[in-house]
């Protein structure tokens, strides 16, 4: 089994495997929905590789960063309130 | 001061290509740095796995810079690039592009709810930790990617309802006998096949809605039979693949018909810079990987070395114009787009609105059309597809991802004619 390591999403605690990303936590804490679109849609991660921009969230109070090319660190907290 | 990085050779990407570039370089080359965007070395095809040719590259002399892409150059023998938000100068003699490529989606209606994925998306996902057993998935698009991802999601676990390739039959099964050339793929294939025995495999057939009102819930495919709705929890739908040729471009290279324009030793139009891999053509990794270790023997200035590989990336070329037309898309494919649905996902910009205007350069500038984070990479090449007009990220500006101000900061000390 891989080592788990315990993340926060909006506030509530996850347990990801070690060296998952911050949006395989985010998609694990609940629908998956990352950011809110312009026009007030709930986006989640489409490309997985960085390209697409849609799985933006505040990482350790960085905005806009891209989960899929985050990886979980013990205690990362993750918010994806702030569009 | 932006940190500094000084290498003899400076390889952008770590896939197949990128890794196989450094290698072939590193046996002569003291100073050979790879970076890639990715935290780890591998590419989308490798990612967070062990293999011979990862393995490989630790063995090397060759340095990886993972988290770290590369925004600009900054005229002969200098880039920028952004690593924790921070800005990095890497000075080379010789730079190798090895950009790789991006999956083509085209926008269906529905497709912006969570659920919908790439197809290589999800796998990239489910690598990068998402839980995939009991899920229901329906692969779909085109290309021989979506049975490796199909194959790799049914390994983890995933309950795969269908896989709905949009090629005829008859073409798959002309390419398939175009397979006894290669034995190696051979086996793959029927690998694959075993894997997923017992899963529905469609084709001519392909998503045309998603259906669900905050998430996917279900799937509308078109099939030769009828249309039928199919339940699922998520949809992994990809078109094929698009070449990554930004940086290229903005490097000064040419580029022709969306490909990055190379000589037989994969040398650019621009003095002092190569690339290899999928920037040059979509053929898969075997391709990738001899085109990586030509280029990586030409900027090393072993000639004999790079010449000796020449046939066997021929054959490889070859295999590259079989698959593309195997898995060509069918006209069908341009009204899956309805007038209401979005296109342009940064800017919410609809396909109506996103049309109103005949060039990319417009859309741009009167719809907000592609101006958003992914500066179009997205929607760019969908509304190639779909109009036929030239897709406005070849003629990309710096920086070629959204950066930090600190790091547009730095590439203006260093160089403020270009950005």
């Amino acid at each position: 089994m891989p080592e788990m390591i315990a993340v926060r999403v909006n506030g509530r605690e996850v347990q990801v495997a070690s060296g998952s990303t911050a949006a395989a936590a985010v998609m694990i804490a609940g629908d998956g929905a990352c950011r809110t679109s312009v026009s007030g849609e709930p986006r989640a991660p489409l490309c997985g590789m960085g390209i697409c921009f849609e799985c933006r969230a505040t990482v350790n109070g960085v905005a806009h960063t891209r989960t899929c090319q985050e990886l979980c660190e013990p205690g990362m907290v993750i918010s994806t309130d702030a569009a | 001061m932006p940190r500094e990085e000084r290498c003899h050779i400076l390889i952008v990407g770590a896939g197949p290509a990128g890794i196989a570039a450094a290698c072939a370089a590193a046996e002569t080359c003291e100073n050979v740095i790879v970076l890639d965007d990715n935290p780890a070395p591998g590419g989308q095809i490798w990612r967070g796995e062990e293999n011979r040719w990862i393995g490989r590259l630790r063995a090397s002399r060759a340095r990886v810079c993972g988290g770290t892409r590369a925004v600009a150059p900054l005229g002969d023998g200098a880039l920028l690039a952004e690593q924790q938000n921070e800005p990095v100068l890497f000075y080379y003699e010789k730079l190798i592009l090895a950009t790789g490529a991006r999956e083509l989606f085209l926008p269906i209606p529905g497709w912006t709810l969570p659920g919908v994925t790439g197809a290589g998306g999800l796998q990239a996902l489910v690598h990068g930790g998402l839980p995939i057993i009991g899920k229901r998935v329906v692969v779909a698009g085109s290309g021989p990617l979506l049975l490796a991802v199909a194959a790799h999601l049914r390994g983890r676990g995933a309950l795969i309802s269908a896989i709905a390739e949009q090629a005829p039959m008859v073409r798959l099964t002309c390419f398939a006998t175009q397979l006894w050339r290669a034995p190696g793929r051979i086996a793959q294939a029927s690998g694959l096949a075993w894997t997923l025995r017992g899963v529905p495999r469609l084709t001519s057939s392909w998503p045309i809605a998603v259906l669900g009102d905050t998430r996917l819930k279900a799937v509308r495919l078109h099939a030769p039979k009828g249309d039928r709705e199919i339940p699922c929890d998520y949809l992994a739908c990809g078109f094929g693949l698009i070449p990554n040729t930004e940086f290229a471009a903005l490097a000064g290279c040419q580029i022709h018909a969306g490909f990055v324009a190379v000589d037989e030793s994969q040398r650019t139009t621009r003095d002092g810079v190569l690339c290899a891999g999928e920037p040059t053509g979509i053929g898969g990794v075997d391709r990738s990987l001899l085109e990586g270790r030509i280029a990586g023997y030409t900027a090393a200035c072993r000639r004999d070395d790079a010449r000796r590989l020449f046939p066997a990336r021929r054959r490889a070329h070859a295999f590259a114009t079989e698959l593309a037309r195997a898995f060509a898309l069918r006209d069908e494919l341009k009204t899956l787009a309805q007038s209401d649905t979005i296109v342009c996902r940064c800017e919410d910009i609809t396909l109506a609105r996103a049309i109103e205007h005949d060039t990319a350069r417009g859309s741009r500038l009167h719809a907000r059309c592609g101006m958003g984070a992914c500066q179009g990479r997205v929607c760019g090449p969908a509304l190639q597809f779909i109009t036929g007009r030239a897709d406005a990220t070849t003629h990309a500006r710096p920086p070629i991802f959204p950066v930090g101000m600190s790091t547009l900061a730095a590439a203006r000390e260093e160089n403020p004619e270009r950005v």
